[in-house]
């Protein structure tokens, strides 16, 4: 328990808000990007390279006096699929679970083909999100019927 | 498919292909039908494919329908930056079926979206040419009397020829068996061989037509182009082991048929197009039929 504790005070603790968790470190500001918080007015907190026992290696995000919906968040899950969330009110956890990967995606992803309509018009991209047979994550374009892998992934 | 779109193969079920093929029978038979006489039909043609357009502008034309459009973008309002979306949205207004050939992958499906009318595609860049691959299921189906269980070559490009992806996926659908034959730069994609194994059929991969001619109902033959290879010398290396010629064909099925999308460059010798098993100008031909059959069920009438 203190143990925990000391772990947790490693990223400043939060009296109302949300906690991500088990973040691949080196995903760990795409998914700030993906939430659009470098562009939020509430406080946030990161850190990155932390020990895991599970991983290895992790990053932490706290957000201060927000909420996420589901479809939102999840969103988050095509980089980071480990991550945790826990919603914390009056400094207790109120709820805890793991992101799931959404069917489909609207909008925020970027289409990997440069000859596809929604990278020369004002097309908002559509995906079908996959598991290939290795479980890698892929985004099928709903325009160009091209997939795009993991590692060409960019988000608006 | 009375108001549907066509824009993908993959949109399609097995039963709906064959809905249009026994339709396109029907045309081949009686191909003047003026069903369409009061209908105006949109030919928008963001890019030249003269082949294309002419086959649809015929089909059209046998039905008695009225065409507007344009024939390349350069003398359209495109040329004045205006969006898909609006020359879409405008053309929806004058038209009760636009057909469209764009050169960027997924505009069809985009301007169906956004039409309110049923969209043709007639090919979007590197994507879809949905009809093309309707009338080689035709021409299959006329020549061998079925779909099912054929062994079909495909030769040449593999990689990126479109034709031949669409019609792998549609092949497996009447479990075919697939011979590839391409040099190894241009061998099919492994995207496309899913769709095979997902199927639970067979592929076989070649380098040369002898290889397995003798054994196919279907040669289906493309062209190579020389920019498609890193290096020019592996051209010249492999570049007459792709070129079809009578002697090549001795051995071969009687009821073997040749098919080749067009236009051709030098792939078919001029030689075999009198060899019984030449079949590609008449695979162009069906092509009229196909699409008289198809906006004729869009339009409702059949
Ligand atoms: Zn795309």
């Amino acid at each position: 328990m203190e143990n925990s504790l000391r772990k947790e005070l490693k990223v400043a603790a939060i009296e109302n808000g949300t906690v991500i968790d088990h973040i691949p470190s080196n995903k760990l500001f795409t998914a700030i990007r993906i939430l659009k918080l470098d562009t939020s007015s509430n406080p946030v907190y990161f850190g990155t390279n932390m020990s895991s026992k599970k991983y290895g290696s992790k990053g932490i995000i706290k957000i201060g006096d927000r909420y996420f919906g589901r479809d939102e968040i999840n969103k988050i899950a095509l980089v980071a699929p480990t991550a945790t969330l826990i919603e914390i009110k009056n400094y207790k956890v109120t709820n805890k679970y793991k992101l799931e990967i959404p069917k489909e995606i609207q909008s925020f992803a970027k289409c990997f083909n440069p000859k596809c309509i929604t990278n020369h018009q004002a097309v908002p991209t559509k995906f079908k999100v996959f598991t290939d047979e290795k479980g890698l994550i892929k985004l099928h374009c709903h325009y160009c019927e091209k997939t795009t892998s993991q590692e060409n992934m960019v988000f608006n | 498919m009375k108001n549907r779109s066509l824009i993908s193969i993959n949109d399609f079920s097995k039963e709906e292909y064959i809905k249009i093929l026994d339709i396109a029978e029907d045309f081949e038979k009686n191909p003047r039908q003026k069903i369409l006489e009061n209908h105006v039909i949109a030919t928008l043609f963001f890019e030249p494919s003269t082949r294309t357009r002419l086959s649809f502008e015929s089909a059209i034309s046998q039905l008695g329908g009225k065409i507007i459009g344009f024939t390349d973008a350069a003398s359209s309002s495109v040329s004045k930056g205006e969006t898909l979306m609006d020359t879409i949205k405008t053309v929806a207004n004058y038209s009760d079926l636009i057909v469209m050939r764009h050169p960027l992958d997924g505009s069809a499906r985009w301007a169906s979206e956004v039409a309110g009318i049923p969209i043709i595609n007639a090919g979007d860049g590197a994507n879809q040419h949905p009809t093309q691959c309707l009338l080689d299921l035709y021409s299959i189906r006329k020549t061998q009397g079925t779909l099912e269980n054929i062994h079909i070559a495909f030769v040449g490009d593999l990689k990126y020829g479109r034709t031949v992806h669409s019609l792998v996926i549609a092949l497996t659908q009447f479990n075919a068996t697939f011979h590839l034959v391409s040099p190894e730069e241009l061998k099919l994609p492994s995207a496309i061989k899913k769709y095979i194994k997902d199927a639970g059929l067979n592929y076989h991969q070649y380098t040369s037509i002898e290889a397995i001619v003798d054994q196919v109902d279907i040669l289906y033959m493309t062209r190579i182009q020389k920019e498609r290879f890193a290096d020019p010398m592996e051209y010249e290396r492999v570049k007459n082991s792709y070129i079809l010629k009578n002697e090549m064909l001795e051995n071969s099925k009687p009821s073997m048929r040749i098919l080749h999308p067009l236009p051709r460059v030098n792939e078919i010798e001029e030689a075999v197009d009198k060899n019984p098993k030449a079949y590609y100008f008449q695979q162009a031909k069906n092509g009229v039929y196909v699409r008289e059959a198809l906006i004729a069920s869009i339009l409702g009438y059949k």
